[in-house]
């Protein structure tokens, strides 16, 4: 399968839903864009060809307070055609509002704060939470659009002076990297260098996503 | 060479320079910003009037068009970082010519947070609104508030988070302010990105204040009834 570019999974999101008809023995997958990648290759990987995916764009991110509305509208849009959605979100800065609106319209979600942690599993994750927080997460997704996320928005091309108020209390870029690619991982660098952070590679494959999806499959 | 290169602020009557100082406070010209401060003093204004009409006039007008989506976030730092240029000036003798106090602030980013971009922002608008503000800065325990509500003696704590790990840490807080004893000394503002009314609510905060312009409000709000409070019991 083709899959769009980062480009568009960023801007426009992705519709794998199938046609209009009932998919009543189906799953239908609403998920983040930025890991629009991962929960294909975990599903083509696993042979889980009854899951449908519907991505919404990646670059809601950056905009956390729209996640809930676009997620609810997504729902309402397929629930006639699936018995089964399962939102691929964890909380993503939603303050929980995100899992009281799964929570009102019957729908699950992924358990976890954000993508950082449960591609590392969320325990793990919040073991060293005290430990880390100084810490700027990337994600194979994020390195790759790290100019459209990160660079841009903070306005960072126009504005380098903004650099210190942003990042001066970060002191490392860890890279989580769900594939192993020596080219991501030297992006990955770069990015730190910009960001003028200390770098560090952690390999975390798909962690808890995978586990969550088995569980619905 | 545009127009604006060619303005000299000098030359500009109070009303004009007024009006100048809002554009390039919005625009995010610090060093204007610093010329005309020291200019309007120069004529004899009174340091908080310059406070009140040009710069927290116009960092109000970038708040306003930041909430509607006309500004983003890189330009409001640097708006903010044009009005801190002037503030710096402002400051000491805003102490000198004893301007208004509103009331005192103890604000911080609560324990393994690191971010401070609204808190800060917060914290100078709160200057800028007549407020007394001790910032704590980022990464503050239950024992970092206690020791300043104790040695500072606020009218309000402020706490910000930016993460939804970090900002169960408020009500950790305010729960310990409740076992003291300590709780209704203090009006407690909560603010941060991920945070809500509800969370607010939830956690036992006295507001909620989705930005810098709204904790102004919030603040002065509660205040004001604080006050009010204090006169009917006397």
């Amino acid at each position: 399968m083709d899959l769009p570019s980062d480009e568009s999974l960023t801007r426009k999101g992705l519709d794998l839903s199938g046609p209009d008809a009932p998919r009543k023995d189906r799953i239908l997958l609403i998920a983040c864009g930025a890991i629009a990648r991962e929960v294909l290759a975990i599903t083509l990987a696993n042979g889980w060809d009854h899951m449908d995916l519907t991505c919404l764009p990646a670059i809601l991110h950056n905009t956390p307070d729209r996640i809930t509305d676009a997620v609810r509208t997504a729902v309402e849009k397929h629930r006639a055609q699936y018995d089964r959605i399962f939102v691929l979100y964890a909380d993503c800065g939603t303050g929980g509002l995100l899992q009281s609106a799964c929570k009102d319209m019957g729908v699950e979600m992924l358990q976890g704060p954000h993508c950082y942690s449960f591609f590392e599993e969320n325990e793990r994750f919040a073991s060293h939470s005290e430990s880390e927080f100084s810490s700027f997460y990337l994600t194979d997704f994020l390195v790759r659009q790290f100019d459209a996320f990160v660079w841009e928005p903070l306005g960072l091309d126009r504005h380098p002076q903004l650099m210190e108020m942003y990042f001066g209390h970060y002191t490392t870029l860890i890279y989580q990297a769900q594939t192993d690619d020596p080219a991501l991982t030297a992006k990955a660098q770069e990015a730190a260098k910009r960001l003028g952070l200390a770098f560090e590679r952690r390999f975390t494959g798909y962690g808890d996503l995978e586990r969550e999806l088995a569980a619905q499959a | 060479m545009s127009d604006e290169e060619d303005i000299i602020l000098s030359e500009l009557n109070d009303e004009d320079l007024v009006a100048q100082m809002m554009d390039d406070l919005y625009d995010g010209m610090k060093e204007e910003i610093e010329e005309s401060v020291q200019i309007l003093l120069e004529r004899g204004w009174e340091p908080y009037n310059i406070l009140t009409e040009p710069l927290v006039g116009g960092m109000t007008i970038v708040g306003k068009d930041f909430r509607d989506g006309i500004l983003f976030v890189p330009e409001v730092l640097l708006a903010a970082n044009a009005m801190k240029g002037g503030m710096a000036i402002l400051k000491p003798l805003l102490v000198e010519t004893g301007a208004p106090r509103m009331g005192k602030m103890v604000i911080g980013t609560v324990k393994g947070d690191i971010h401070d971009i609204g808190k800060n922002l917060v914290s100078m608008m709160m200057e800028g609104a007549g407020f007394e503000v001790v910032d704590l800065g980022i990464n503050n325990d239950v024992e970092a508030y206690l020791a300043a509500l104790g040695t500072e003696e606020p009218d309000i704590l402020g706490m910000s988070a930016l993460l939804t790990t970090t900002m169960p840490y408020m009500k950790v807080v305010i729960d310990t302010l409740a076992e003291k004893g300590l709780r209704d000394d203090y009006i407690v503002l909560v603010g941060g990105a991920p945070l809500n009314e509800e969370f607010g609510k939830a956690i036992g905060a006295d507001a909620y204040c989705r930005d810098a312009a709204v904790a102004v409000e919030t603040a002065k709000s509660f205040v004001a009834r604080k006050h009010n409070q204090g006169v009917a019991k006397a």
